[in-house]
């Protein structure tokens, strides 16, 4: 069978200690029977290491950053697209997600298709908006709050216990044991990422975690829970084993037909030493262990693409437990010259 | 009594147990493989006891201390079949 050409662009090529989904979601796709990829980079960093990579990615482009300016970004990416017609758009970083949703028809008019969260489902399970997300649809979810200065975080004392956990908008989140640890993570959280940061209560237990896609009318086209078995202290999973867990997998089918949720996403649980099940994030992408789905039998970025073409998608019905994946560093070698391309002419 | 290790506890030969749930893997000795392959074929603990105590160097009051001790572990773990959610 001739394998259909397809030509994606991704953004996360940072394969680093705290990395993004671009390789493992690239990897999926070339796994694919189907199709025959041309994978076209998007990096706002020179040192993403998939840029070097040329077996995963054939062509990189940098890209300024979001909050340079959404039309900035998008206006590179249709100028890009002049040259690569890029046929899917896959978006793999929380901060960007906003720009290209708003762009979708602009983006879709000039050939290139997303299969992204709709911005109403994207705005609702903020982590600023976790708690009423949770009301609405029936889940547990810790209690949390928005701060935006260090004179909030006196007032905590009405509302939390220690410890509790100080979270960025995007990314990052520590566990504050007493108020001067609060306020040192606020100050590191909001230089990096912004204000509001998010306080929420700490609830003891055992992170897991499910990988889903949303066909957008309320399906599940797959679902796959992992735990952590080893975490960095970054707290990103180095290693991880899928799980046979009905709740788990009932509650991501409930929310995905209660919200019709479109895209990927990936459900942070902590499951409590009562062994209840709190919802503590919703990212609104595939997440970096998507690979370990693939493994387990559920090509998840395969059906990303093909949902994105408009190609009927059948809903993954099993996938293998007991899976391991175990990430680990590898030494690439480059040339400076690679390094000189990327950062001189913008492309490698 | 009639304790068994939930059904989709994975028990290997070597004694590596999964559990698929939590994720969580543990490993039984020798002695521990041979109480738990009597238990889920339905033992009870007399039984159990009678056995082991024909095959091992220990008596019945000690065996049967060390089984509920045992027990009261794969309880704690959430591993048997008779446990609540």
């Amino acid at each position: 069978m001739n394998r259909i050409k397809v030509t994606v662009a991704l953004t996360g090529l940072n394969n680093t200690d705290n990395p993004g989904p671009g390789v493992p979601v690239i990897r999926g796709i070339r796994d694919s029977a189907l199709f025959d990829p041309r994978i076209v980079g998007l990096a706002y960093e020179s040192m993403e290491p998939a840029i070097y990579m040329h077996d995963i990615v054939d062509h990189t482009y940098r890209i300024p950053y979001p909050s340079e300016g959404a039309e900035i970004l998008i206006r590179k990416v249709l100028e890009i697209n002049e040259t690569e017609m890029i046929d899917v758009l896959i978006p793999n970083f929380d901060a960007e997600l906003l720009a290209f949703m708003k762009a979708e028809q602009q983006l879709r008019e000039a050939g290139i298709k997303t299969f992204l969260p709709r911005i109403e489902q994207f705005e609702e399970r903020q982590k600023s908006n976790l708690p009423s997300f949770g009301k609405k649809y029936g889940i547990n979810v810790p209690f949390s709050k928005e701060v935006v200065s260090q004179s909030d975080l006196d007032s905590l004392r009405d509302d939390f216990e220690y410890p509790l956990v100080v979270k960025g908008r995007y990314y990052d989140a520590y566990i504050a044991y007493n108020r001067e640890q609060t306020g040192i993570y606020f100050s590191r959280v909001a230089a990096k990422w912004g204000l509001p940061v998010i306080i929420q209560e700490f609830v003891r237990g055992t992170e897991v975690n499910v990988v889903a896609l949303g066909d957008g009318e309320g399906n599940t086209i797959g679902a796959v829970p992992m735990r952590k078995q080893y975490i960095t202290d970054k707290g990103k999973a180095w290693s991880g084993v899928t799980l046979d867990d009905k709740r788990m997998l009932d509650l991501t089918h409930d929310l995905i037909n209660a919200t019709k949720w479109k895209g990927g996403m990936e459900l942070e649980l902590i499951r409590s030493e009562e062994n209840k099940f709190f919802l503590i994030e919703i990212n609104p992408r595939i997440p970096a262990w998507v690979y370990l789905a693939v493994g387990a039998g559920q090509n998840l970025p395969e059906a990303l693409v093909k949902l994105a073409l408009g190609m009927e998608v059948k809903p993954f019905k099993t996938y293998q437990t007991g899976k391991v994946f175990i990430r680990y560093s590898y030494d690439l070698i480059t040339d400076i010259k690679e390094f000189e391309k990327l950062s001189m002419e913008g492309e490698l | 009594m009639n304790m068994k290790l939930k059904k989709n506890i994975a028990l290997s030969e070597s004694g590596f147990v999964f559990d698929p749930t939590t994720g969580d893997s543990y490993s039984l000795n020798q002695e521990a493989r041979e109480v738990v392959r009597l238990m889920n074929e339905g033992k009870e603990l007399s039984e159990i006891t009678d056995y082991m105590v024909s095959i091992y160097n220990v008596g019945r009051n000690d065996f049967e201390k060390y089984f509920f001790d045992f027990a009261s572990m794969l309880r704690q773990f959430r591993l048997l079949e008779d446990e609540q959610d």
